[in-house]
């Protein structure tokens, strides 16, 4: 098992801390991980994407251009990655922003409207936790209690106050994610 | 009849070379005011019973060989960087008395940023400052801390502030930084004077084991040959032409309440 | 078992530090590799291990501040990136001419200059083939990712104070941007007073009754003195060449064909050889752990059994020359690169690699 995994949207989404929150969890699954932000003057444009890759063998490259799943949380990154998902891959995407909305049939297609979803914790930054719930859904690689472990890993233990709501938010998300297409 | 035997009782001994001064023949010129800093240097340290306590760092300069002379451990650092080795040395020793001994060329230009620095850090170390306002080692050229006027192999016609700038008083500089401890202007061409530059050195050492901040001595010297005088002639010049500029004297004495 | 942490190259430095007990941390901030400095600030070691970490006021001053630490016979190292470490060249010479022992990580950005902030492997020549004045060669230590540069702190300043030479981490931006899983290993406390007279009785630690003065310095005027002091560096260097040069193989057994490549590329052209694999192209990898002493033997061995090799590089052909010279002509050697910060993909690499080999 090897996922390829392209998280892509504006910086202050938590795109760089979903990909860390998901690699961690694989690595408490006993995965291999690597997690991958582009950094430099791509960043100052306000976009930010990690490439996250989990696998149950070690890691070779981790530059990759195709993807198992591209996670799409703005319109430029949308342009930009929707023609890298490999066929038969996921395209899981937050449809808020988004104005041209993914065309491809050779793929699969989910949205998960997740401010509303952080609106119903009652939390704006638990945003890319009911993202992170919806890609979890439609590709079960980790297992709910390690992303548990996954989250106490990552989030600084005075903030550790904030892993239920984390919790609530991914399960949320898992529960209101929308298939879109099937390829 | 008093035999030779007799006059040289331990008790009639008026003077002794310090034992931490090697026997090597040193290559400082006659005249140089490098060879009595390193005396007064070996004697405190001897004093005050530290030398295995003591690590020293040489410059890039005339007193580069100055490991040759003093028995104590040394570092030889590259131009300018001593303040950095010595930072290095007492932060990761801090029981180690660390000083470094420097010229102008070394302190006061090539190594100004290390200077400023440790002194800003307020590393507890001892900074002997040799101010001769020449490089003497590659001969007589320019050094930040050349006076006016001073001719030198490269201000053959005089130091000119249009051509060259002014002369950096480091010491005065240094006195505005919060981690500095104890700053003082010191010579050694009198034997009331190198009295004084002793006990300021002393004063020094016993500072940087006192967690204060850096302590600064600064020697104004001669060169004599790159001054191109005689001996005596260059300290008469020091006191009529140096002296004026880098006024002899305590510019700063934070524990004395100064 | 050991502890598993998701962490950057350029973290997995800083905590190998503080538990292999390093004494002292000298650094100036610079991209792509400030979390060194960063991650051992908030460590706060010098509570825990006493370990000394301290920002310099330029590379520069850190470079000289390892020298000063280095001569006291302690565990000293530094970081930073291309243009500090050109800065920082002249103080490593210095190290090399007094012998002393050290670890400098260089996480590699695009140049010449000021450069980019991206990752790049152009560094190469500058820290392989010498980078500060004179004779002299740095152990360079080549990681290919997050518990290499773990690892490679403690394998490090093994060999510096085993051969009292300074020892180069040359990691790019990729291996020190890069999170992936890291194991702790256990502990290692910091060297007593005792145990440092003992590892290094050549240190400045206090003149005692019982020996001469130690003198640190790289500073002769004899010229037959200084002669006789370079041979002695060379004939240390060629123990390390002898006994020191580490490499890792990837289906090299049946290859005909070879990529060469270290850091990040060798992990881009692993997947490169997958590829090839999988379309019955019989290739392989040779990464150099070492680049200095470099797998010289290795490859001019490889190079009587393949059809052709190729240097893959994040810069314009450093290490290839490395390569046709242990390669002795046996086979053509290949090159390609991508510069400025640009990193190639495995399928862009695939495609050169066939061009240059007439497989198209």
């Amino acid at each position: 098992m090897k996922e390829e995994i392209i998280i892509a949207g504006f910086g202050g989404q938590g795109v760089l801390s979903m990909g860390k929150i998901l690699a961690y969890s694989a690595i408490m699954q006993d995965m291999e991980v690597t997690w991958m932000p582009s950094y430099g003057p791509e960043m100052r444009g306000g976009t930010a994407n990690v490439c996250v890759i989990l696998s149950d063998k070690k890691i070779g490259s981790p530059i990759v251009t195709r993807y198992d799943t591209a996670i799409i949380l703005n319109q430029q990154s949308m342009d930009k990655f929707e023609n890298s998902v490999k066929p038969g891959g996921w395209l899981v995407y937050d449809p808020s922003g988004i104005t041209r909305h993914p065309v491809r049939k050779d793929i699969n297609i989910c949205r998960i409207d997740a401010i509303e979803g952080a609106a119903r914790i009652g939390n704006s930054k638990v945003y890319n936790m009911v993202v992170l719930g919806a890609f979890l859904q439609v590709k079960p690689l980790v297992s709910l209690e390690n992303v548990e472990k996954g989250l106490a890993k990552s989030i600084p233990s005075r903030y550790a106050q904030m892993i239920p709501l984390n919790k609530a938010a991914i399960e949320d998300g898992m529960k209101n994610v929308e298939i879109v297409s099937r390829a | 009849m008093i035999s030779i035997e007799d006059i040289k009782k331990p008790e009639n001994i008026a003077y002794r070379r310090p034992a931490l001064l090697t026997d090597n023949v040193m290559h400082y010129c006659p005249g140089c005011s490098h060879g009595t800093v390193h005396k007064i240097v070996a004697e405190v340290i001897e004093e005050m019973g530290i030398q295995e306590k003591t690590v020293g760092i040489c410059p890039v300069g005339c007193s580069v060989f100055a490991y040759n002379y003093i028995d104590i451990d040394w570092q030889e650092a590259a131009h300018g960087r001593a303040p950095a080795l010595a930072t290095a040395t007492k932060r990761l020793c801090p029981d180690k008395y660390v000083f470094t001994y420097q010229g102008d060329g070394d302190l006061a230009s090539i190594g100004t940023a290390e200077i400023i620095h440790a002194c800003a850090r307020g590393e507890n170390i001892v900074v002997i400052f040799i101010n001769n306002g020449i490089y003497g080692m590659t001969g007589g050229q320019m050094a930040p801390t050349t006076l006016l006027g001073m001719k030198t192999s490269t201000t053959p016609y005089g130091r000119d502030a249009k051509l060259n700038g002014f002369p950096l008083v480091i010491a005065d500089m240094i006195a505005h930084l919060d981690g500095t401890a104890y700053i003082t202007r010191q010579s050694v061409h009198t034997a009331p004077a190198v009295r004084k530059a002793k006990s300021a050195i002393r004063k020094a050492f016993e500072y940087s084991q006192m967690g204060v901040g850096l302590s600064f001595v600064e020697i104004v010297s001669t060169c004599n040959s790159g001054w191109k005088l005689s001996p005596v002639e260059a300290n008469k010049w020091m006191v009529e032409h140096m002296f004026p500029k880098y006024p002899i004297g305590d510019i700063k004495d934070v524990p004395a309440g100064r | 078992m050991a502890e598993k942490i998701l962490m950057k190259g350029n973290e997995a430095i800083a905590i190998s530090a503080i538990r292999n007990g390093v004494d002292g941390y000298f650094g100036y901030p610079i991209t792509p590799q400030s979390e060194v400095m960063e991650t051992l600030m908030k460590e706060k070691p010098w509570e825990t291990t006493g370990m000394v970490v301290l920002q310099a006021e330029s590379e520069t001053s850190s470079i000289n501040m390892i020298y000063g630490g280095a001569s006291c016979g302690k565990k000293v190292m530094t970081s930073s990136s291309s243009p500090g470490i050109s800065l920082m060249c002249e103080g490593i010479s210095y190290i090399a001419g007094a012998e002393l022992p050290c670890v400098v990580v260089d996480v590699m950005r695009g140049g010449p200059g000021l450069g980019t902030i991206q990752p790049s492997q152009s560094d190469y020549n500058q820290i392989v083939k010498g980078g500060g004045h004179g004779d002299y060669h740095n152990i360079v230590l080549a990681p290919a990712s997050a518990q290499d540069m773990y690892d490679f702190i403690d394998w490090g300043f093994d060999l510096a104070f085993k051969y009292r030479t300074p020892v180069v981490i040359l990691a790019d931006g990729i291996i020190g941007q890069m999170m992936e899983k890291v194991e702790l290993h256990p502990m290692k406390p910091r060297r007593t007073a005792e145990e440092i007279l003992k590892a290094a009785p050549w240190a400045t630690t206090g003149k005692t009754a019982d020996r001469e003065r130690n003198i640190i310095t790289s500073l002769s005027l004899d010229a037959d003195i200084q002669e006789k002091f370079n041979r002695k560096l060379q004939a240390k260097y060629a123990v390390i060449e002898e006994n020191e040069v580490k490499f890792s193989e990837y289906l090299t057994e049946d290859a005909e064909y070879v990529f060469v490549a270290f850091g990040c590329s060798s992990r881009i052209c692993e997947a490169v050889v997958d590829g090839l694999r999988e379309e019955g192209i019989k290739a392989g990898l040779l990464r150099p752990i070492t680049l200095y002493p470099f797998p010289e033997k290795e490859i001019a061995r490889l190079a009587t059994q393949v059809k052709s090799m190729m240097s893959v590089e994040l810069n314009l052909g450093q290490m290839v020359h490395d390569v046709r010279l242990a390669a002795g002509g046996k086979c053509p050697v290949g090159f390609y690169g991508r510069q400025g910060g640009n990193i190639y993909t495995p399928e862009e690499i695939s495609a050169e690699f066939k061009k240059f080999n007439g497989l198209e």
